[in-house]
């Protein structure tokens, strides 16, 4: 029952906070993300270690076709699910409301945090369906309605593309859903497909194009760095932060173990691609002048290495993808809304334009720097336990892949550095501002945010425990083919 | 005795702590005092520790937490006890405690007070982790966490971008090290399922010599070791480090942090062992750094840059020792150069704070007068260093000297020179210095003055440790026993790289090196002194040579056009030619393509009934064709 609550507590907070006047909706859409965040510890609290769907609830939805409103938790998805709830109040706190019908805002994002919730929790391939195509919706609006000037390009750009994706896997579900002996959309179904190898070759195409988009995986990530530079700050958050890992989820959820006879034919380009990414984000943010879209392609190198590790199908990788995947939700919304910040001081996020920061803001460019170290997987921060486990999967897989795929760890620390001294170090010569330190709001983000990137990094063994049983099932159902 | 190990990192976290977030609150002699006091604290403990540990007594482990647990490996968060991390931990915590005392007045009219003994504090913190680590996993995180503090501490005055981007230099170029570091540690897990010290080196001992595996292992440790301690190819970070303040250049940058990769490698010394191809190729690197090091720092002019090329070269005399497989001579002479070599940069410190922050050697002179102290303990760690008996460098230094003569006859000549060359920077930098005539400014010799008590304190505890503490490695020649190579023991097996010398060889080497010291101080001084020969104003009057020795051979410059700018390039072209036109422009195109057919296609949709049927017919045949072809 807990699962269900976790998707209706916030659609419920979304339909009463649209309606609501601006102050009111500020307040119970905090209230209603913080409800859903309590649940949630809740129920991690009284998570077991087993390969069980917990809080598990299943229901008739549609018997005609065998479709089910099946929801539930494991180890897959508990992580994400704590993320998304996690993020979501962080995300209205630091959605201030100087933008126009900020109610709705707070609606859509909650909204959007239900969708999400649902995507990670369905058992069921239909439903999960449906929540991967709500969630499009709400972040569709609001990068239109409070998106930068070149928006529209941009929105229409992200659609298609994501629809594009979905539209594939929608053939690849259809598909296993006809051929499938069972004939319905359970997990269960679908894991058992009895597809030949050629045919799950063309169901992994299908899927993998959707995830591939949504991740990004090299070369279907040209939407990314526009949209993640023109959507609003929230916006960017809610994508860079949970809905990316939208993608990266679904490889292990469903992808993987839907087509294990496609795997060994298939994984070496989805690896090669990603490693390319983490190559070509890297390079690239090295001399990016935007703050955003710096950020944007530096995230585009770290889920490059997620899927790496992911794809290297051992329990390092996953174990590491999974830990990453909520490592760098944190860390991405941390250094967004540090870019923001900066943008309200100084109405710009070009880089050559900052500077001199630290002088008038010590705190700011304290958090920053913790956020930045977080990111270039410093030791005792959670990014890299992450990074650690997952260049160890990779390099299990292939000792060269992992050395190139390393070299983000030289890159990421120029390109983040060089980002720090060109916004916070040096003096301000040209324009000189005077630049207010972190109000309080400020700091209700950033201090929670802080606290979870040096706990995990020093006490990361619950969270690696957590989801050990289930990943060991997942492997195992992927390797009794492989 | 397993929660008082966990203090001594403990402490000056707890100190870093206090300071970061509360230090601009407190009054400065609190938050200097709880700076100092964290360190003081966790120097006692360690001499506590020290007096427990019997003589023989192997290597403590104390596991804490299981820190990274996967179903293929389990890295306990865990510490380790033993003669080796002894020493290191006496040099970090004793070195470290006079550094933050000196500190204290050196830093005491700066706004960053508080911040520095913050990021000093965190410094040690990394710095105790990394040699107290019982298993690679935990060394790294001091490995890379005393990246992080060097990198806060070169950076201390950041409104200057030129500290700024040698404090970005300095990390850059660690990382790339330390991605050797990392490789390394998956190799070991691949193939041992351990990142554990103490299993590793045993188990590197029942394997043949030469095993491919562990050459490559040892090899990417070595690539992570020249990182950190600023060996050929990854150097050129260490000279532009000296943006920082002094105590730092001091602390991190000559006694303890550019350390880092010698114990390293003596820690493994097992594994070390096993890979002879890499100790070749650590021995050829680290006499060649060596004396590539000391010629470029007979002609740099700023007193902190001769310091600390002489720093890059005497790193090289370490690695050369580990190289011969001697790696108690090379932590023997870790252990002196930590005490002259912070002595010479402490008391670099003092005259660069009499002289009003000036570092240029061409505008001091004479100040052998107005700083008595600093001068005196100056002059014992020139002695020291470059090789006086019976001064502590003389016998770490030709313990170095006897052990590379055994193993190869022109690598000792090499080595050779590079002595004769430290001699010559280092009296060149003492003459000018403190001899001759003042060439300041009026305003500046004004101002001279000795520093206050915190400081000079400091240089002398450091001077006698400089003057003395070579007579716990005596050469086998006077029948006393060597002390340190026999604390050792336990860890670093006393045979290892002992390549006997005949005793005739020893008093030449040193009758020869003092007879060789002589001449040159007495060369040096005619030369600067005497004749009055002040180091060239301009390049211009160089000739080709000179001229590439004081432009540092365009090493950097060589970098800079073989690595960063075609980077910087290739950035710029993968994002506006690879990303935005061709990618984003085949994706444009596709969505134009799919735009502009619907629109063609749209036109196909007339409204006449007579061209729907037309059509309709035409599919039918076509399609009984098909039929008929394909059946």
């Amino acid at each position: 029952m807990i699962s269900v609550a976790l998707i209706v507590i916030p659609l419920v907070f979304a339909l009463v906070v649209a309606f609501c006047n601006t102050n009111t909706a500020r307040i119970l859409a905090i209230t209603g993300s913080v409800i859903n965040l309590a649940v949630t510890i809740y129920a991690f609290s009284q998570f077991e270690k087993t390969t069980d769907y917990q809080f598990a609830f299943l229901a008739d939805w549609i018997p005609a076709i065998g479709a089910k409103f099946h929801v539930g938790m494991d180890g897959i998805n508990i992580l994400l699910i704590l993320l998304t709830n996690i993020l979501a109040p962080i995300i209205i706190i630091s959605t201030e409301i100087k933008h126009n019908k900020p109610s709705l805002m707070y609606g859509l994002i909650l909204f959007m945090q239900s969708a999400l919730l649902g995507v990670f929790l369905s058992l069921d391939v239909l439903l999960y369906y449906l929540f991967w195509e709500l969630a499009l919706l709400p972040i569709y609006l609001i990068i239109l309605l409070w998106g930068s000037e070149n928006r529209y390009k941009t929105v229409v750009k992200f659609f298609i593309y994501t629809l594009a994706g979905s539209l594939l896997m929608l053939a690849s579900i259809l598909y296993v859903y006809i051929k499938s002996p069972g004939g319905n959309f359970s997990m269960d179904n679908f894991y058992n497909n009895h597809l030949s190898a050629l045919e799950q070759k063309w169901v992994f195409i299908g899927f993998f194009a959707a995830y591939a988009i949504k991740i990004p995986i090299i070369p279907f990530h040209t939407w990314q760095a526009s949209t993640y530079t023109e959507a609003p700050t929230s916006g960017t958050m809610l994508l860079a932060g949970i809905m990316l890992k939208m993608g990266t989820f679904s490889l292990l959820r469903w992808l993987l173990p839907v087509t294990p006879l496609a795997l060994s034919s298939m994984l070496p380009y989805a690896i090669g691609l990603s490693v390319i990414g983490i190559l070509l984000g890297s390079v690239i943010a090295l001399s990016q002048n935007h703050f955003k879209t710096l950020l944007a392609y530096s995230s585009l190198a770290h889920v490059g290495l997620i899927s790496a590790g992911i794809f290297a199908l051992n329990m390092d990788g996953m174990k590491g993808g999974l830990i990453q995947m909520f490592n760098h939700g944190i860390i991405v919304v941390g250094l967004f809304y540090i870019a923001e910040i900066v943008n309200k001081r100084t109405s710009t996020y070009q880089l050559s334009e900052l500077g001199g920061i630290r002088v008038h803001a010590p705190k700011l460019a304290a958090f920053f720097l913790i956020l930045l170290l977080a990111s270039v997987a410093l030791p005792l921060t959670n990014g890299f336990i992450g990074e650690f486990l997952l260049l160890n999967g990779l390099f299990q897989y292939s000792m060269w892949l992992s050395a190139i795929a390393g070299l983000t760890i030289i890159l990421g620390a120029a390109y983040m550095l060089r980002l720090y001294q060109k916004t916070m170090l040096g003096l301000d010569y040209q324009y000189q501002r005077i630049i207010p330190d972190l109000n309080l709001t400020e700091k209700l983000v950033l201090i929670p945010l802080t606290v979870i990137i040096l706990y995990i990094g020093v006490f990361p063994g619950y969270l690696l425990d957590v989801i050990n049983p289930s990943v060991e099932k997942l492997l195992s159902i992927i390797k009794i083919v492989n | 005795m397993r929660e008082l190990v966990l203090w001594i990192p403990l402490l000056p976290l707890i100190g870093f702590t206090i300071n970061i977030i509360w230090g601009k609150q407190l009054p400065k002699i609190v938050s200097g005092g709880i700076g100092k006091l964290s360190v003081l604290a966790s120097f006692i403990i360690v001499c506590l520790i020290w007096s427990t540990v019997a003589n023989n007594q192997g290597p403590e482990t104390y596991a804490y937490l299981n820190w990274i647990e996967t179903s293929s490996f389990t890295v306990p968060f865990s510490l380790q006890i033993d003669h080796l991390t002894l020493i290191m931990l006496g040099i970090i915590t004793g070195v470290g405690f006079l550094i933050h005392l000196y500190s204290d007045g050196y830093m005491h009219d700066d706004e960053g007070y508080h911040r520095f003994f913050a990021y000093l504090n965190l410094f040690i913190f990394f710095m105790l982790l990394l040699v107290m680590g019982a298993n690679l996993l935990v060394t790294f995180i001091g490995w890379e966490g005393v990246g992080l503090c060097s990198y806060l501490l070169i950076g201390f005055w950041f409104k200057d971008h030129a500290n700024n981007d040698a404090a970005k230099k300095a990390f850059v170029m660690n990382r790339i090290g330390d991605l050797g570091f990392l490789i390394a540690m998956f190799l070991c897990l691949y193939q041992y399922k351990t990142l554990d010290y103490t299993t590793l080196n045993s188990m590197a001992a029942t394997i043949p010599a030469g095993t491919t595996i562990v050459t490559v292992i040892t090899m990417a440790l070595f690539f992570g070791a020249t990182g950190k301690s600023a060996q050929i190819p990854l150097y050129t970070w260490l000279p532009d480090a000296m943006a920082g303040p002094t105590p730092v250049s001091a602390l991190i940058h000559a006694a303890t942090m550019v350390t880092a990769g010698i114990y390293l490698i003596a820690r493994l010394n097992g594994l070390f062992l096993a890979a002879p191809l890499t100790l070749n190729v650590i021995f050829c690197i680290g006499i060649a750094t060596a004396l590539f090091a000391a010629v470029m720092a007979t002609r740099q002019n700023d007193i902190k840059k001769v310091l600390a090329y002489s720093t890059v070269s005497q790193l090289g005399y370490m690695f050369a020792a580990l190289g011969t497989g001697a790696f108690s001579s090379g932590m023997f002479h870790l252990t002196t150069h930590a005490f002259f070599k912070a002595l010479l940069f402490l008391c670099a410190g003092s005259v660069i704070h009499a002289m009003s922050g000036e570092q240029d050697i061409r505008k001091m002179g004479g100040l052998k007068g107005s700083l008595k102290i600093t001068h005196l303990t100056f002059l014992i760690g020139t002695l020291a260093i470059t090789g006086v008996p019976p001064f502590s460098g003389f016998f770490s230094k030709d313990e170095i000297l006897a052990v590379c003569y055994s193993k190869s006859l022109w690598m000792f000549v090499l080595l050779a020179i590079t002595s004769v060359l430290t001699a010559v920077y280092m009296f060149r930098l003492y003459f000018l210095t403190f001899y001759g005539n003042f060439r300041g400014t009026e305003d500046q010799k004004h101002h001279l003055h000795e520093s206050p008590w915190t400081m000079t304190v400091p240089l002398i505890v450091l001077a006698i440790l400089a003057a003395l503490g070579g007579f716990i490695g005596m050469p086998e020649v006077f029948h006393t026993p060597h002390i340190f190579k026999e604390f050792l023991t336990t860890i670093i097996s006393p045979n290892s790289g002992s390549h006997e010398v005949s005793h005739f060889f020893e008093y030449c080497l040193m009758g020869v090196s003092i007879v060789a010291l002589a001449l040159i101080v007495i060369l040096v001084y005619n030369y600067y002194i005497k004749n009055n020969n002040q180091p060239e104003a301009n390049e211009s009057s160089l000739n080709w040579f000179q001229k590439a020795v004081y432009n540092k051979f365009y090493i950097d410059e060589l970098y800079n056009a073989v690595i960063v700018n075609p980077l910087s390039l290739l950035s710029k072209w993968t994002y506006k030619v690879l990303d935005r036109k061709i990618t984003d422009g085949i994706v444009n195109q596709i969505g134009l393509t799919t735009l502009l057919s619907g629109q063609s296609i749209r036109k196909l949709q007339t409204g006449g009934t007579g061209f729907y049927i037309f059509a309709m017919v035409i599919g039918i045949i076509a399609m009984l064709c098909i039929n008929f072809l394909f059946k």
